[in-house]
């Protein structure tokens, strides 16, 4: 028995598990209270006050919410593929939940569950894969609405993928590394976001990020005044609790990735060391209401114009802004 | 823990391999192929292909599965339908082809097959195969990496010319639903090929 205590396998294996599961738990919490969030602030734009009903201030809504999800009636339609039909509102979570797995949130290593030095392109891998869960559901469900969501869907998230990994490249060149930790070390003085080209940048991925995560005003899949609820149309009960619970895991994911990107990830002043991590979660606050924010403020595009904006203005500006930035920097290596 | 990892990545490819043509239903055949490229993802990660890996994933799964199941959905592909003298031309050719394949490869593998080291031991400097990758491409191969880009390129130049048809403009405006998404196979992968 204790042979299996002292194997370092078997320790790095533990010590991972322990992590993803602090980690997954946490963040699962800060999903919840992002959809109370919401809501406390749409409230409050819209001179409402929001939920305040369920505990003081209205703070107990989330678990009010899942535990009416998860009692209310689940149902298939008729001509559904079922299997097809489960495994959809799975993949709206999953991927988002993975890419938690190499974000560090802080300097030491019991803030991240590894440092793997393709760390951005993980990333980009699993918000690719979250196409699937919009897709399949809005097919699965046999609904025209249903499908016609979907299939906006992925012609959207496609065209948006594109202007968001170019977007990522200025940062690769300048810190010359993948790993989302050699990332943020490179900022420890000087943020990317106050660069000309990170800035510019900046600004693009974020309109990419929420034309990704499907928030408004991008979120023409489920433009409900003509296509019902666009892909979920047919789903209830927690099956429709984990699209949403998807939303906002990818929302909360890419504002992560955002972060360390950009705005320098655990980086900041008078904070000691092991504090570190709350500057992190301080800046990933502020895009997390600005994301709240942009959907209250926008009215929604028009398709034609979503893909004029990703094809015609987005995908050349970075595709320039990675000329400018390694010309900067091959002029900056001439000395 | 390597070789078992292995041989369970393995077995999920080629079950997963053997799904996409044996089942009849286009879109789940489709879904199959996209577990077939993640775990050969997967195999790529053992072998220290970490940069690879990711691609395989990016490109295969996340971009052209993407458009592939978009098609067969918009086009609402029907389950096999295919009789009589079609189907048993067509099977008796894959019947014939997929006994050929298997003996040459029975040959190949009993005459030359031996055991290696599982992951070669250079790629496991510390910076990672991406920069390898990067140096290589743009230095020795960068005459068939350029030369790939280009050829892309002009496919998707004729996509486009295809899409729009010979006739006279007709519309401008408001473009045809699900257009736009056709020439994002090509341009991503001339991005990360």
């Amino acid at each position: 028995m204790a042979a299996i205590w002292s194997n370092p396998d078997f320790q790095f294996v533990l010590w991972a598990m322990v992590k993803i599961v602090v980690i997954l738990f946490t963040m699962l919490t800060v999903v919840s209270y992002m959809i109370y969030a919401e809501r406390k602030i749409a409230g409050h734009m819209q001179a409402r006050v929001g939920p305040n009903r369920v505990g003081p201030l209205g703070l107990l809504q989330p678990a009010a919410d899942v535990a009416k999800l998860f009692f209310k009636e689940e149902f298939t339609p008729e001509g559904a593929n079922k299997v097809v039909f489960t495994i959809a509102p799975m993949m709206a979570v999953i991927p988002a939940l993975v890419t938690f797995s190499v974000i560090p949130f802080g300097p030491q290593d019991a803030f991240r569950v590894t440092d793997v030095n393709v760390g951005l392109l993980v990333f980009l891998a699993m918000s690719s894969l979250g196409v699937y869960a919009i897709t399949l559901g809005g097919w699965s469900s046999n609904n025209k609405y249903a499908l016609l969501g979907g299939l906006r869907s992925s012609a959207q998230m496609i065209s948006y993928e594109l202007a968001m990994g170019l977007s990522c490249i200025p940062v690769l060149l300048f810190a010359g590394s993948l790993s989302l930790m050699e990332i943020t070390r490179m900022q420890g003085h000087w943020w990317f976001v106050a660069t000309p080209f990170g800035m510019l940048a900046f600004m693009i991925f974020m309109i990419t990020a929420l034309a990704e995560t499907n928030r408004a005003p991008f979120d023409l899949p489920e433009a409900e005044a003509e296509l019902v609820a666009g892909f979920h149309t047919e789903y209830s009960s927690m099956k429709f609790g984990l699209f949403f619970l998807g939303e906002f895991a990818n929302v909360i994911t890419i504002s992560c990735i955002a972060v360390v990107l950009f705005l320098g990830g655990w980086n900041g002043p008078w904070l000691p060391e092991a504090l570190k991590f709350l500057w992190f979660f301080a800046k990933l606050g502020v895009l997390l209401f600005f994301f709240i924010w942009i959907r209250w403020t926008f009215p929604r595009l028009r398709y034609d114009q979503l893909m004029n904006l990703g094809w015609k203005v987005l995908l050349p500006v970075a595709l320039g802004n990675i000329l400018l930035t390694s010309a900067y920097l091959w002029w900056r290596a001439q000395g | 823990m390597t070789p078992a990892l292995f041989i369970a990545f393995g077995a999920m490819l080629v079950i997963a391999s053997l799904m996409v043509i044996l089942h009849r239903n286009p879109v789940t055949s489709a879904l199959f192929l996209v577990v077939a490229f993640c775990s050969l993802a997967a195999i790529y990660l053992l072998l220290h292909a970490e940069f690879l890996a990711m691609v395989q994933v990016i490109v295969y799964a996340g971009a052209i599965m993407v458009l592939f199941l978009f098609v067969v959905m918009y086009l609402n592909l029907k389950h096999d339908v295919e009789h009589g003298i079609h189907l048993a031309l067509r099977r008796g050719t894959g019947w014939i082809l997929g006994g050929v394949l298997l003996a040459e490869s029975l040959w190949f593998f009993g005459h030359r097959w031996a055991a290696g080291p599982l992951a070669p031991e250079e790629a496991l400097a510390t910076a990672g195969n991406t920069e390898a990758i990067g140096r290589v491409l743009y230095t020795r191969y960068l005459f068939p990496f350029e030369i790939t880009s280009m050829l892309l390129l002009v496919a998707m130049v004729g996509a486009v010319v295809i899409a729009k048809g010979r006739g006279p403009h007709v519309e401008r405006g408001r473009p045809p639903q699900g257009a736009p998404g056709a020439p994002a196979a090509p341009a991503d992968r001339q991005e990360t090929a």
